[in-house]
């Protein structure tokens, strides 16, 4: 990339001969050490940069960057990504209604149902994602809202939640299982996905529930208080009584059937409170799995959502989404980081055009002027 | 004797009131009395200062509040605090209190560590000198008993012998000495290593017995303790009433070693900080650089930076939640007490919040990394091998630890001469003696033996020195003689190690010691000439014939050796007992005595009428007209009445050997005995004189106030009565002694002096061919001399008959007892003495300059530097040093301001200053070609870069020298004339200040550095230096043979002058450089990361969050990116050493501040501003919309910086070494280990982070990777662009085969912005 010049010196250590003959040796002198670092002369390296060294630079950086950016892209664009939007801001949206009478109070749940064509079948393992949008889930004092303690079992912090917690540290007397503004705002609605097939009847596609949360989270991260059995004695206990967020339909215990994905190792659970760095974001609800080599795991065709509407997010214009999409090993479907690597590339090869045409026209302009000695 | 004490309180306050009206219009400043300490319970002088000195600054107790009080006088300590507490209010706490406590905590520390161990170093020094033992009167036990310096107070009385060192000011009561005198050594005082002679207190005089402090009961009314090193008055009140007056004479300053004394006692005046030489020292001054001032600057634009995106995101928030009105989002978390806060409300908490969160604006590190990387430099400059002085086994030192890029922006440089230019060693060369040139030519070719190393070092550098007097350009000296050129040269070199460290031993003990400067190799001819002439003199003694019948050229040759060895001040002391002077009364047995003399010897006191009374007291005589002479007359006097009738041949037929000396016979025993002799002299050139002469068997034996005893070849010892010392003067330029010769019996005066009042003063021409011819010669040789850079005296004599002399002598006494204007009317019978000379001879000696001063000066100019000398010196001697040293040039124009008043000063000034407009302004188009001509005539090597240096100098300097003396000095430092005066400094070239006082030098370095606002340095050796050191933003002390003291008031301590020009050209620049380039970087580098935070403000609804942990984002600083930019700083070279030595002008760069301009903190904002727009919107647009949670963005987010950071370190680099490499691979290692340690290290701790395992998960992530490789790319893409295309670089592309010239052309261009792109 740059020519490199060692201006290394040799050591001369040849001067302090004279000093030491004559006993002279015997009173310790205070003469620095000629080292070549205590005298600033380390072997260095000085990048000059010429034109020769440079212009290849660039060359290669862009001969680098365009190969990457078109594989990224390619890879990008052989993802296939499915998205409605069930929010019911729109009068003909099936779930309208839902949306506009639906509260946190509300005890019952609102049921809608959005049907939706896959114009293409989804061949590998497909993700199901919720995603919701303009939710702060990184609000400063929303992220704070918890306490790690508690959700990885620890007994103390069951039943005296962290101060972070606060306002959602304590309910009716008793502390909040799990406490804190995120498990308190915790995403409720089900989706249910129906191949329609062509006779009309609704083929239930099976949702994976298991998996989608990081492994460590759900084994070491998150825990229940006394392990998994019983929970229903542990949070409620003489010594350990707690109670459910205040948003919250069910207590913590109840949230699965599963004893290996209920109470606070619930993996949903353990989703949504990985919160969020942007405002607009999606989370994994379920995986839909390949079945066999032949079949695509979702072919083409009409399909139907079922939603359990729950969750309100009209209030601060939230959207929100469900997402069927397949990933491939750079994760979900991004063209940007293709097309970033393609436009820097090419930008450093343009660079390197014009810096190449400069030194070439410079070159013939200066030849006989600049030579001065 | 106790009752004593009492009454005399009572009637000491009451003398003390009666005197109050009196002393008034007498000018005191005020006053205190001083009662002797023998009351044995009660302590009569309470109220004054008792002798401990502290100059610590803190106390075990004081420490800490005291310590921080000053650290949090750097506002960003105050910052941080401020930030570290409001951490721990609950409402707007971003971080976790005690964490955001720790870097403050740790920068805090680490601060008051450094003060701690700098005190403790002071206190060490403190102890070792209050501990010092001294001898003080007990009264209880009635005998003098030791005791440490600090228990010595006021009052105490004190027995000091030789060789001891004044624990405080004392005033002289008793001496051992037959004479009454005790002599010292002030060299730690004002640098002068030659000794002064103090008196006993009048009145104690006549003591016969020794001094009883029992009997002591006077009380002793003086000034109010004061820094006036040349003042002293005071009464001294007996119990009888009797007052008697109290000058400087009697006064022995703290500090000062006794010499040659062997007992004295005195009553301490004034103790501790109270003494002249503690007040004369200023306590050292916290420096600031002027690069951290410039720093301050930028800090505070970061705050306002701070307050403005603090303000636009609390705006942002307070929108942000205004527009979900009442519907509060279940992300809005209520504040912790439940309630609703309201969006002005919140808006404000979060200004706070954001506060903590952006605090790395305002790089809490950099004051941590500079003082770290300041440290290193210091180390770096202390190992310096050619920063190292054989000789002495000394380094520089440096003292200062906060100051070293000072070094590279130097504008003045303020010296000293005397130890600093010069070694302080004079050294007689040659001389001519009745028109006749002894060239000396073995003495040269030994001088030149000293140096033969050197010569192999530094060849080609001529010194061109000009005549020593020069009022302007009239002589066009252009033959310069480049004879010397060998014999500038030091005897350091010469034996090893051990051999030079037993000269400077040596050289410790007594002042002018060296072999170079003792061994004066005669010449043959004069030698014979000498030999001759005495033996022939001793033939005639012996045959009684009258020493007329001498030859007049050989008779000459012997006065002038007579003259050499008596007219002076030298005193003797032998080697065997080193300080001890050596005294040889010959008491006269020769039946022919005068009755004079029979009275001299008879009374007790010297005071009493007779030709001998008056030579006792001209030692104070001749002080006084020394320093008190105010007329500005040099033309001699018109009123010299005395006619002369001058004969060669004396009248008198008297038998002409009167005084035998005693010993005679024994004379060649007591000289075994003796063995070699010492002299001491108050300047080093007498003592090189009587060197001289001794050469030719002329020697001084001994000296006494009045007699002087001289050895002549064959002659034995002579004994010539001292008439008279008419002491040296600054406006005379001359003294003489009136001796009373042995031989002839004729009263003789000898004068020694500047040849240009001395010639003026010779008998009229017309008096006799011979002379005449002898004058004509004479000049001729001065002139040469003077071209040969020697200063050059005059030796003339002058026979005196009885008549005249008892005429004159009237006169003299009238004028010594005189009460109005005695100083004027002594001057006046001086003046009257010194006429109708008859000249003997000139001598040419040698001041020597320190190894290498021509050159570093006119390096140092070359490099924009303007260079002042202040002296002590007197004029003459200053300019003829300046001119050998290259600092005044014979082309240039030199204006003297000579004023002895207000009025005259400021008129001299309007005048000079008209002279200066009208000669270089109005006629600027020819002077300018004029100067360009002339100036690079000097200019031998680079001589087309040096225009760039004159361009850059702020205002046009002309080709002038300035030459000032103290007292107009004096005038021209007052509030009304300091303008007109540095407006006409400013605009001449070098600038000369003789004569002046350490507090004079200090004031004008102070007005320099004020009013012009430029960089000061100042250089001395001696303790006058001190306050000027102190003063100066730079103050550098030589460590040279004069004490300690200037070394320890200085930042930086050199073993010699010519390091100076390493030390700034090359460690300054580099220094300053290394500092400039890493501040910005540092204002850079926390840019650019608090910048990611604000980016993701619009996202996060302006709520203060961070996607960066707050470890990362804590010890960001601290710890991954701190070493790179720690190693660059230490170790980058923008240009080597050898290009900075060898192109002066290179400096100019750091006195223009070029490397730190303001506009460059703005553009590496703005860089800072793109890159971290870079940094931020790729891994945003890289995860937009996926399931990517908060910390886990941030973490590559936080990698992305590091990386960006440390490369575009890679690229502000300009010389790797395998440190460079070691450090960045080390920050990125620790980076990757902390992370991964601190994301193992516990799933449940590091709220609200929690970071578990999520590096670990990134790095299995290829979008981790893929991120990594095109952010840092992208972002520092323009920069690198923008380096490579800023100068397209010309160059040939053969660049590696090109001449030395080329490179530094190269060099220097790579210099400004770094930009050599050689196509």
């Amino acid at each position: 990339m740059m020519a490199s010049s060692y201006n290394a010196k040799e050591e001369d250590g040849h001067h302090s001969g004279s000093a030491s003959h004559g006993g002279a040796a015997v009173v310790k002198s205070k003469k620095p050490d000629n080292t070549a670092f205590k005298q600033q002369r380390l072997p260095a390296w000085q990048p000059i940069l010429t034109a020769g060294t440079v212009l290849p630079a660039f060359f290669v950086i862009g001969l680098i960057f365009i190969p990457i950016g078109i594989g990224l892209y390619v890879t990008s664009n052989n993802i296939k990504e499915f998205e409605i939007d069930y929010t019911g801001v729109d009068m003909n949206s099936a779930c309208y209604s839902c949306a506009k009478n639906f509260s946190w109070n509300s005890t019952t749940s609102c049921l809608c149902t959005v049907d939706f064509t896959l114009e293409q079948p989804f061949e590998s393992n497909v993700f199901m994602y919720y995603g919701l949008s303009n939710f702060y889930q990184n609000h400063r004092r929303y992220v704070k809202s918890r306490d790690d303690s508690q959700l990885n079992g620890d007994m103390s912090a069951l039943t005296n939640p962290s101060k972070e917690c606060e306002p959602y540290r304590m309910s009716e007397g008793l502390p909040i299982a799990p406490c804190g503004a995120i498990a308190n705002s915790l995403f409720n609605d089900t989706l249910k996905l129906y191949y329609l097939e062509a006779n009309g009847t609704r083929n239930e596609i099976p949702l994976v529930k298991k998996g989608i949360a990081w492994w460590t989270d759900k084994h070491v991260k998150f825990r229940n208080p006394g392990g998994n059995a019983n929970l229903t004695a542990v949070f409620q206990g003489n010594l350990t009584a707690t109670s459910k967020p205040v948003n919250w339909r069910n207590p913590v215990y109840e949230l699965d059937q599963d004893p290996e994905n209920n109470g606070f190792i619930n993996e949903d659970f353990i989703v949504w409170m990985r919160t969020a760095a942007l405002p607009t974001f999606r989370k994994l609800y379920r995986i839909i799995q390949k079945k066999s080599s032949t079949m695509p795991t979702l072919p083409s065709g009409k399909y139907v959502l079922d939603i359990t509407y729950n969750y309100p997010v009209l209030s601060f214009d939230g959207r929100k989404r469900m997402i069927l999409s397949t990933i491939s090993w750079m994760g979900g479907k991004n063209p940007f980081l293709g097309i970033a690597y393609i436009t820097v590339g090419s930008i450093c090869f343009f660079l390197g055009v014009v810096l190449l045409i400069i030194h070439h026209k410079y070159d013939t302009r200066s030849t006989g002027a600049d030579i001065p000695n | 004797m106790f009752l004593v004490g009492h009454s005399l309180l009572t009637d000491t306050a009451w003398h003390f009131k009666k005197k109050e009206g009196k002393k008034k219009n007498s000018g005191w400043t005020g006053e205190g009395t001083v009662r002797a300490n023998t009351l044995l319970n009660d302590h009569p002088n309470p109220h004054y200062a008792n002798n401990k000195i502290k100059t610590t600054k803190y106390t075990l107790l004081s420490f800490l509040p005291k310590n921080l009080f000053e650290q949090f006088h750097r506002f960003a300590n105050v910052y941080f605090v401020f930030i570290a507490l409001l951490n721990f209010v609950p409402v707007v706490n971003a971080f976790q209190p005690e964490l955001a406590l720790a870097p403050v905590v740790f920068i805090l520390s680490v601060t008051a560590i450094k003060d701690l161990w700098e005190d403790y170093r002071r206190h060490r020094s403190d102890t070792e000198i209050n501990h010092m033992d001294c001898l003080v009167y007990s009264s209880m036990e009635r005998r003098y008993v030791e005791k440490y310096w600090k228990e010595v107070q006021v009052g105490d009385f004190i027995r000091l012998r030789c060789n001891e060192i004044l624990p405080a000011d004392v005033l002289l009561l008793s001496s051992s000495d037959p004479d009454r005198l005790c002599h010292i050594e002030t060299a730690t005082l004002d640098g002068e290593t030659n000794l002064k002679q103090r008196q006993v207190v009048r009145s104690f005089l006549d003591l016969d017995c020794e001094f009883d402090p029992f009997k002591y009961h006077s009380v002793i009314e003086c000034e109010k303790p004061n820094n006036d090193l040349n003042r002293f008055r005071g009464y001294i009140v007996h119990r009888s009433g009797r007052r008697d007056v109290l000058c400087k004479e009697n006064l022995l300053l703290r500090g000062c070693t006794i010499r040659n004394t062997e007992e004295a006692v005195g009553i301490v005046i004034y103790a501790g900080h109270e003494t002249k030489a503690m007040l004369n020292n200023n306590g050292p001054r916290y420096k600031r650089s002027k690069l951290e001032r410039q720093m301050n600057v930028d800090v505070f634009w970061c705050v306002i930076i701070l307050l403005v995106i603090c303000s636009f995101a609390a705006v942002g928030h307070g929108l942000w939640m205004f527009q979900y009105g009442d519907k509060r989002p279940v992300f809005d978390v209520l504040s912790p007490q439940g309630t609703n806060l309201s969006p002005i409300m919140s808006a404000i908490y979060l200004f706070l919040t954001l506060i903590i969160v952006f605090q790395v604006l305002i790089p809490i590190s950099l004051f941590v990394s500079i003082e770290i990387v300041k440290i290193c430099q210091v180390y770096l400059i202390h190992q310096d091998m050619d920063l190292y002085d054989e000789e002495t086994d000394s380094h520089l030192q440096c003292r200062a630890l906060n100051i070293t890029e000072d070094l590279g922006q130097m504008q003045y440089i303020f010296s000293d001469k005397t130890g600093t230019l010069t070694e302080n060693k004079m050294v007689f060369r040659r001389c001519t003696v009745a028109g006749v040139e002894y060239s000396h030519d073995a003495n040269a070719r030994r001088l030149a033996m000293y140096q033969e190393m050197d010569s192999e070092e530094e060849e080609c550098m001529s010194h061109g020195g000009t005549l020593p007097r020069r009022e302007s350009v009239t002589s066009h000296q252009s033959a310069r003689v480049v004879l010397r050129s060998q014999s500038t040269k030091s005897h350091r070199r010469t034996g090893s190690r051990a051999e030079a460290k037993r000269a400077s031993i040596l050289s410790k003990h007594t002042a002018f010691s060296s072999p170079m400067e003792k061994d004066i190799t005669p010449d043959p001819q004069l030698l014979y000439k000498v030999n001759e002439c005495s033996s022939q003199m001793d033939f005639m003694r012996f045959h009684s014939q009258p020493m007329s019948q001498l030859s007049s050229d050989l008779s000459d040759i012997i006065d002038f050796f007579i003259a050499l060895t008596i007219c002076n001040t030298v005193v003797v002391s032998s080697p065997n007992q080193p300080r001890h002077k050596v005294r040889m009364r010959f008491e006269l047995k020769s039946p022919v005595k005068t009755i004079e003399d029979f009275i001299k010897r008879f009374t007790p006191s010297r005071l009493t009428s007779g030709s001998n009374s008056s030579s006792s007291s001209s030692l104070i005589t001749n002080r006084s007209s020394n320093k008190g002479c105010s007329s500005l007359l040099s033309s001699p006097s018109a009123e010299s009445t005395l006619t002369k009738l001058h004969e060669e041949q004396s009248s008198h037929l008297e038998p002409t050997f009167s005084p035998v000396p005693p010993c005679y016979d024994g004379k060649a025993s007591w000289n075994l005995e003796e063995g070699e002799l010492r002299y001491e002299a108050e300047s080093p050139d007498e003592a090189a004189l009587v060197y001289a002469a001794r050469a030719y068997k002329c020697s001084l034996v001994g000296r006494l106030p009045d007699q002087v005893t001289v050895e002549l070849p064959h002659l034995g010892k002579l004994s010539f009565e001292l008439l008279h010392t008419l002491g040296f003067d600054s406006t005379r330029k001359r003294m003489s002694v009136v001796v009373k010769h042995p031989l002839t019996d004729q009263i003789t005066v000898y004068t020694k002096g500047a040849d240009s009042v001395i010639m003026d003063l010779l008998k009229p021409l017309d008096t006799g061919k011979r002379q005449k011819k002898i004058i004509c010669r004479t000049q001729n040789y001065l002139n040469l001399y003077a071209a040969d850079g020697l200063r050059t005296l005059c030796i003339a004599k002058k026979i005196l008959s009885k008549e005249e002399y008892a005429c004159w002598l009237q006169c003299h006494l009238e004028a010594e007892t005189a009460i109005q204007g005695r100083e004027e009317l002594l001057f006046q019978s001086a003046l009257r003495l010194e006429t109708n000379l008859q000249l003997l001879g000139a001598t040419g000696v040698e001041d020597r300059l320190q190894d290498g001063v021509p050159e570093t000066v006119a390096a140092l100019r070359r490099a924009g530097l303007q260079i002042w000398v202040l002296t002590g010196d007197k004029q003459e001697t200053a300019v003829n040093i300046a001119y050998a040293c290259k600092l005044l040039d014979p082309e240039e124009e030199m204006l003297t301001l000579n004023a002895d008043s207000q009025e005259a000063c400021a008129l001299l000034l309007e005048e000079s200053l008209h002279y200066i407009q009208a000669k270089f302004l109005c006629s600027s188009a020819d002077q300018a070609a004029k100067a360009f001509h002339t100036n690079f005539v000097p200019c031998e090597i680079n001589s087309s870069s040096s225009l760039s240096s004159h361009n850059t100098s702020p205002f046009l300097v002309h080709r002038l020298g300035l030459v000032i003396d103290g007292r107009t000095l004096a005038y021209a430092l007052d509030k009304t004339l300091e303008d007109k005066f540095l407006e006409v400094a400013r605009s001449c070239r070098s600038v000369l200040c003789c004569r002046s006082t350490p507090l004079q030098k200090s004031m004008v370095v102070k007005l320099v550095r004020n009013k012009l606002k430029v960089m000061t340095l100042a250089i001395g050796d001696g303790a006058n230096d001190v306050s000027m050191i102190q003063v100066a933003d730079v103050g550098v002390g030589i460590s040279g043979q004069e004490g300690m003291q200037a070394v320890m008031a200085s930042d930086f301590a050199l073993p010699r002058f010519r390091y100076l020009q390493k030390l700034l050209l090359v460690h300054g620049h580099w220094c300053y450089s290394r500092l400039a380039n890493m501040i910005l970087y540092f204002f850079y580098k926390n840019a650019m990361f608090v910048a990611l935070l604000f980016w993701y403000q619009f996202y996060c609804g302006f709520s203060g969050s961070a996607m960066i942990d707050q470890w990362y984002l804590i010890f960001f600083n601290l710890m991954f990116s701190a070493f790179p930019q720690l190693v660059t700083g230490t170790l980058d070279k923008d240009v080597s050493a050898e290009t900075l030595q060898r192109l002066p002008q290179l400096y100019v760069n750091g006195q223009n501040s070029e490397e730190y301009k303001p506009y460059m903190f703005w553009m590496n904002m703005i860089d800072a501003f793109y890159q971290s727009l870079v940094c931020f919107f790729i891994p945003y647009f890289a995860y937009a919309d996926s399931d990517v949670d908060l910390f886990t963005w941030g973490t590559p987010i936080t990698t992305l910086a590091l990386f960006t950071i440390l490369l575009h370190l890679g690229i502000e680099t300009k010389t790797w070494t395998w440190m460079n490499w070691l450090s960045i691979i080390f920050s990125i290692t620790l980076f990757f280990t902390v992370a991964l340690c601190y994301n193992a290290s516990c799933p449940t701790c590091f709220s609200p982070s929690n970071p578990y395992w999520t590096m670990q998960r990134q790095l299995q992530e290829p979008l981790f990777y893929l991120l990594c490789l095109i952010t840092p790319v992208t972002a520092l893409l323009p920069r690198y662009a923008l380096i490579l295309s800023h100068p397209w670089c010309r160059s040939s592309t053969n660049k590696y085969s090109h001449t030395v010239e080329t490179i530094n052309i190269i060099s220097f261009k790579r210099l400004i912005p770094r930009c050599a792109f050689q196509i």
